[in-house]
């Protein structure tokens, strides 16, 4: 969790924290609230930084459920900053935007395309599986596809070579021709160790 | 030698990637809104006197400038839309984007209509200090119209088509170069189809 998050999250509401804080008994309930106090105390010392979260709304349900949708989005003014941690003012209004919605009984998928046709794929930070995405989703696993077989091309050519460098006479390096080419190093080089202790 | 080639021509692309993505501002976000209908809304204008909606200047190409006093950015944009107006006559639509900041009203003591009346008088006089290149001008006091539109950063243009079709979005000032090498050639194009 990056600081900006952390301090929107102790900042933002009692409402939002209170589930939590019910969950933490005794000390460490304390020290939480010693921790936030003077993360408050260290931003109303700094006028710049001390600009404070805009009141939520009373129904702690629909905050929840705010939190975790703007979690989901990013902010298009600090673009490194999510939705519900940014305190941008296009941040402010954009929550505000989703929590009327929310209230209205929008579903989560109907408030992202909202703002998915007004902002584009951009805001979403898991962006939806389409072919404009598929080399964004699933490159990452050719790559690791072919460098696989990279690998299993090089293992087997190398093995080809010791090989036809070793006596055909060891059981073993024959025996290895029939498994698989993972294994068949590993059991060449055991053989071959003692041989050159030796 | 010939082991090295290809990880050589990996490491071309690689750099070749690496070198187009340093050219792109990632402030841009391109537009899911070109080439879909401009959104609608009704506002009041800058005047007070009337409203205006897109659809009022269906049949005509027109553009959308959002603005703001406060939008240091606008100062410098604004000569060339002013010169720009003067040249051409395709009318620009003055999209005065919520003209009251919260640090304007920190305590929130201003009724909607003290609001209004106040974005009113700085929009008239900054319009009248500056010039006024628009044709006329929208409040969208509450930002609402710009979630519609996308606007994410002030100042931003669009070019409308005859049909009401966002065709062209300007993230950022305009300048005289973008002007007569983007924004015109499209404007023309759009005047002649």
């Amino acid at each position: 969790m990056n600081f900006c998050g952390l301090i929107s999250k102790n900042s933002r509401s009692p409402v939002a924290v209170l589930p939590t804080r019910d969950r933490l008994a005794g000390l460490t309930g304390f020290v939480y609230f010693l921790i936030s106090g003077l993360i408050a105390v260290s931003f109303a010392s700094n006028p710049v930084l001390a600009k404070e979260a805009e009141p939520m709304a009373s129904d702690a349900q629909v905050e929840a459920r705010l939190v975790h949708i703007a979690e989901e989005l990013r902010c298009l003014v600090c673009q490194n900053e999510s939705l519900s941690s940014s305190r941008a003012d296009l941040a402010e209004d954009l929550r505000a935007q989703v929590r009327e919605q929310i209230v209205k009984g929008r579903t989560d998928q109907e408030i992202k395309d909202y703002l998915v046709e007004r902002y584009g794929d951009f805001v979403l930070y898991r962006p939806a599986v389409k072919p404009m995405t598929w080399a964004l989703w699933f490159g990452p696993f050719v790559c690791l596809l072919i460098g696989l077989g990279v690998l299993l091309f090089v293992i087997n050519k190398r093995n080809k070579k010791i090989q036809s460098l070793q006596p055909a006479t060891h059981a073993t390096v024959v025996g290895a021709e029939s498994n698989t080419n993972l294994t068949a190093p590993s059991q060449l080089s055991e053989t071959a160790h003692p041989e050159h202790k030796e | 030698m010939k082991k090295f080639l290809i990880p050589l021509a990996l490491f071309v692309v690689l750099v070749l990637f690496l070198a187009a993505g340093l050219k792109r501002d990632p402030h841009e976000i391109p537009s899911p809104l070109i080439n879909r209908a401009a959104p609608e809304f009704s506002l009041q204008t800058l005047s007070g006197k009337s409203t205006f909606s897109p659809s009022d200047y269906k049949g005509r190409v027109w553009l959308l400038n959002v603005w703001a006093t406060w939008c240091v950015s606008c100062r410098e944009e604004h000569p060339v839309l002013v010169a720009f107006a003067k040249q051409i006559a395709v009318p620009i639509v003055g999209l005065s984007y919520k003209e009251i900041q919260p640090q304007d009203d920190p305590e929130k003591k201003l009724s909607p209509d003290a609001q209004l009346s106040l974005a009113r008088s700085r929009g008239a006089v900054w319009l009248e200090r500056h010039g006024n290149p628009y044709s006329l001008s929208v409040m969208d006091l509450d930002g609402r119209v710009g979630i519609d539109y996308g606007v994410y950063g002030v100042p931003e243009t669009y070019i409308i088509d005859k049909e009401g079709v966002i065709r062209y979005k300007q993230i950022g000032p305009v300048t005289p170069q973008l002007l007569t090498n983007t924004l015109l050639p499209i404007i023309r194009g759009l005047e002649n189809s």
